[in-house]
């Protein structure tokens, strides 16, 4: 019993310090990683290479002071101040699912420690974390609402809308996947894509069902507020939106949650459409040295999505909204259903 | 002096008398290639809509409304109007006399919509009433102002109370709406303080939803008395606030008001000076364009394109710093040619500047001309047509975007535009797009006459040796008397600018620039008007805006180029 408790209070620690460090490796990857795109050199002065610039952002944003605006009282102030935590909780939440790594029945203190996720033993996996995820839009209009600012209520306005629409599609592209697993455990999904056709390509997802990852990718793209899909926030149209009023810790607990958002994004988008810590040959290696072989290939994954979710950002312009909403209802959702239709159909025909 | 050489080649235009008897006091060729009309004000809105609908006169364009004060003659204000015909090329200069008293005029906003804000200037600087105008206030001041600055009894070291209750907010802002009774519309002030008002504008919109329903301008709040601080400072001394209008370009204003006073003095810069004022002016425009499309860019999300064209501008500012010692604020042009002659690398520095800015603007080409986003987002958005943009009074890449090919560097040569070989690109569907595409273009046809002009960059003197203009060299000043006269008598009294009156007019980075310059002989300008092209541009913005969207809104005023300093003076 206790040490199950010390076992599930280590992995506890180590993901949610993964989690948190990885928040200013990614500015900082995004700092560098802009400045690469566009020609820059970006923060180049605190450490070596800028590495230590996270750090003195998050020193600097600790010792700011913590304003609410004039207006913002009684019941309002309570949304005010509860829409930052709300974000943090929920993104945070969200990764306690995720597998990011195989376990061959590897023991801690002579005790199993049930696999390279938090909570194991949750077979509706994904279906928590949709359930958890779409919590995070009460942040954005939240924080919206009690923000006593037009901006900021039509950012939060914008919020609500595109959660919905984009929520819709995200969860019917999943549903080919899960149509082939037969399983909601991400961990099932994951040994699902184990292995080769024709000895050489993987087995990943993403290759039957394209479609449905593309919509996916976008859909959470469009989840995360992240460009071309940050309406909610639109620096030039709505300044910034939801959190214009916000600042010190408050600020950077939006600032967090949007990127450990995109952690759990990128690990989703690897777990459910790109074998998640497989790769062709390597499926469930054993030992402590396997294991953590499976964690390097999904962490591999993930940075390479990551990536993929700052160079997108610094290419493409921003949507307006309308037209967003246009190509959730008329492109996103309709091929999305497609995608589930094709994998209905390969499946009863007996091709997948 | 003698007779202006430099008089533009703008055509005469034919006054076999369209107007009616007694109705025009005096007709005049002016040096400056204006018809000069003075009429009393009776006649005033015949005469105009005369001018603007015979077909042999055909004014289309109304460049200019100003007011100037003459506080000797009995008849104390004179009006004037500036009008183009772009079909027959020339121009004419209407002018009213008014007395103190009663200075009431008719208003021409029925005839061109662009006399609306040139109007309401007006009457803030001189308390010209303009009668009829639909919506006569201050514009450039203060709500809670008193007086009109521009008048030359007005004591500048006055001081006014202005209070956040005075300020403006039109009044369909503060009223309920009758049809409120399900969903409330908001009203919603962009700017003066917002990412997308570049410099200080502001927009009171009323939204419904996010749909614009009703939007209004309230600009002044960079308004520095550039006109007024004229008036006291020396004819070379206002060519650094000058470099504050467009700070985007700022070379070209300079060299707009030194053609201007050149003009009024009948002399000519020395070849050399021309051709790097050319060359200058021309990476001047593609700078402008350059920060005015990358800012339009960031506004539409696509941050990346802004460091492209800031690294063009940048490089410029590197050729400029070294020609004239000053980045943004040049203050190189010089009335007569240039403060001094450019280094001995120039060529190199400019021949490398035409290698390495096509690279740029091909990789923002790529990224964004095709773009499926982008001309979604500009496709279609903030469209006007050609002639309602040339009622208004637009100018230059945005008037071009509609479709009308206005170019002063074509209808009106200076400084051997008409040596150049370029084009001027034409764009017709008067969009967001539109006006991307014809600043993308215009881009590379200023390239191609910087190219043409370096490799005609004549040698010599780059200011003229007349020394009523111009300082002679300072060791002559140390040795020779007569230099020593030339300097004392420069320096205590000015440059002897003959008395009357000239509008030059250049083409700005944003459109046609004009100066309306006022000599009373003395060694101040008299008066200085400054017509600024996104003055006429900007009255148009809230009516373009109606019916769209916010993010709309902010992609049209991004490809406007609305540039605050030039607009508040």
């Amino acid at each position: 019993m206790w040490v199950d408790l010390i076992v599930t209070v280590i992995k506890v620690l180590v993901v949610s310090t993964v989690l948190l460090t990885g928040v200013p490796i990614m500015v900082w990857v995004e700092r560098r990683g802009s400045a690469m795109i566009q020609d820059r050199l970006g923060p180049n002065r605190v450490g070596p290479m800028g590495l230590l610039q996270p750090v003195v952002d998050a020193v600097k944003l600790m010792t700011k002071e913590d304003l609410t605006p004039e207006g913002v009282t009684g019941t309002n102030r309570f949304l005010y101040l509860l829409a930052p935590a709300i974000a943090l909780v929920v993104a945070v939440s969200t990764f306690i699912v995720v597998p990011f790594g195989y376990d061959p029945g590897l023991e801690l203190f002579g005790h199993a420690i049930g696999g390279f996720v938090v909570a194991p033993d949750l077979d509706l996996g994904i279906l928590y974390l949709f359930a958890v995820g779409s919590l995070g839009v009460y942040a954005l209009v939240l924080a919206g609402w009690g923000s006593n600012n037009k901006y900021s209520l039509l950012g939060g306005i914008r919020a609500s809308a595109q959660m919905i629409s984009y929520e819709l599609a995200m969860v019917i592209s999943v549903v080919g996947v899960l149509m082939v697993t037969g399983s909601f455990s991400l961990d099932d999904v994951v040994l699902h894509q184990a292995g080769t056709w024709f000895g050489f390509i993987p087995k990943w997802n993403v290759i039957p069902q394209l479609i449905g990852a593309i919509t996916f990718m976008v859909a959470v793209f469009a989840e995360t507020n992240r460009l071309p899909f940050d309406m909610v926030e639109a620096e030039a149209e709505l300044v910034v939106g939801y959190h214009t009023e916000y600042s010190s810790m408050r600020f950077a607990s939006f600032f967090m949650a949007e990127y450990i958002n995109m952690i759990t994004a990128s690990s989703l988008i690897v777990v459910l459409f790109f074998g998640g810590w497989t790769l062709p040959g390597i499926a469930t290696p054993g030992g402590w040295l396997g294991a953590l072989a499976t964690i390097g290939i999904f962490a591999a994954k993930v940075a390479f999505f990551l990536w993929f979710f700052v160079w997108v950002r610094w290419t493409l312009p921003r949507f307006r909204f309308d037209q967003l909403m246009a190509l959730g209802w008329k492109w996103m959702i309709p091929l999305a259903v497609l995608n589930f239709l094709w994998v209905g159909v390969a499946m009863a025909l007996g091709y997948l | 002096m003698t007779v202006s050489s430099t008089e533009s080649p703008t055509q005469r235009p034919p006054l076999a008398d369209p107007f009616p008897e007694g109705s025009v006091a005096a007709v005049e060729q002016a040096a400056d290639g204006h018809t000069v009309l003075t009429v009393d004000r009776s006649h005033l809105l015949d005469v105009l809509r005369r001018l603007r609908e015979k077909p042999e006169l055909a004014c289309d364009l109304l460049a200019d409304v100003c007011g100037v004060d003459y506080p000797d003659r009995e008849q104390r204000f004179d009006v004037v109007y500036h009008l183009g015909s772009l079909e027959h090329g020339h121009r004419f200069r209407v002018k009213v006399p008014l007395g103190e008293d009663d200075p009431v005029v008719p208003s021409a906003v029925g005839i061109w919509k662009a006399a609306d804000w040139f109007e309401r200037e007006a009457f803030d600087m001189f308390g010209i009433r303009f009668q009829g105008h639909p919506d006569l206030r201050r514009i450039l001041t203060h709500e809670a102002f008193h007086g009109h600055p521009l008048r030359k009894d007005y004591d500048p070291s006055q001081r006014w109370l202005l209070t956040e209750k005075d300020t403006m907010a039109p009044r369909w802002a503060t009223e309920d709406q009758p049809d409120d009774e399900h969903m409330d519309t908001v009203v919603l002030n962009l700017g003066p303080s917002h990412p997308a008002t570049h410099g200080t504008l502001r927009t009171v919109v009323r939204l419904d939803g996010e749909h614009i329903v009703k939007a209004e301008c309230e600009i002044g709040y960079l308004h520095r008395c550039f006109e007024k601080m004229s008036e006291t400072h020396g004819w070379q001394q206002v060519i650094p606030y000058t470099d504050r209008l467009n700070y985007c370009s700022s070379m070209i204003n300079g060299v707009g008001f030194a053609l201007t006073v050149e003009k009024m003095l009948g002399i000519e810069a020395p070849p050399r000076a021309q051709v790097v004022r050319v060359i200058l002016s021309e990476l001047s425009r593609i700078m402008d364009h350059a920060v005015c499309l990358g800012a339009n860019l960031v506004d539409l999300g696509a941050l990346t394109n802004f460091w492209y064209f800031f690294q063009i501008r940048e490089e410029i500012y590197g050729l400029l710093e070294k020609c004239a010692g000053g980045r943004l604020t040049v203050s190189y042009a010089r009335i007569g040619g240039l403060a001094h002659d450019v280094p001995a690398d120039f060529e190199d520095e400019v021949r490398k500047l035409l290698d390495s800015i096509p690279k740029f603007l091909d990789d923002v080409e790529t990224l964004v001309t095709t773009n499926r986003i982008f001309r979604d987002r500009t496709e279609g958005v903030g469209v006007i047509s050609g002639e309602e943009a040339l009622a208004w009074g637009w100018t230059g890449p945005c008037l071009r975007a509609s479709g009308i090919p206005y170019d002063v560097r074509k209808a009106h040569p200076y400084m051997g535009y008409e040596n150049y070989d370029f084009e001027v690109p034409v764009a017709t569907t008067g969009d967001t797009y539109a006006r991307y595409l014809v600043r993308m273009e215009e881009m590379r046809q200023s390239l191609r006459i910087v190219r043409q002009a370096l490799d005609n960059l004549p040698d010599g003197p780059v200011i003229t040796d007349d020394h009523h203009v111009a300082l002679p060299p300072k060791e002559k000043v140390y040795t020779e008397m007569e230099s020593l006269i030339w300097h004392f008598k420069l320096i205590f009294e000015g440059i002897p600018v003959p008395a009357g009156e000239a509008y030059g007019f250049t083409e700005g980075a944003n459109g046609e620039l004009g100066y309306y310059v006022v000599s009373d002989g003395g060694g101040k300008p008299h008066r200085i008007k400054v017509r600024p092209p996104c003055f006429a541009i900007y009255q148009a913005f809230p009516k373009i805006l109606e019916g769209l969207m916010i993010p709309d809104a902010i992609a049209i005023l991004g490809s406007l180029n609305i540039i605050a300093g030039e607009l508040d003076r």
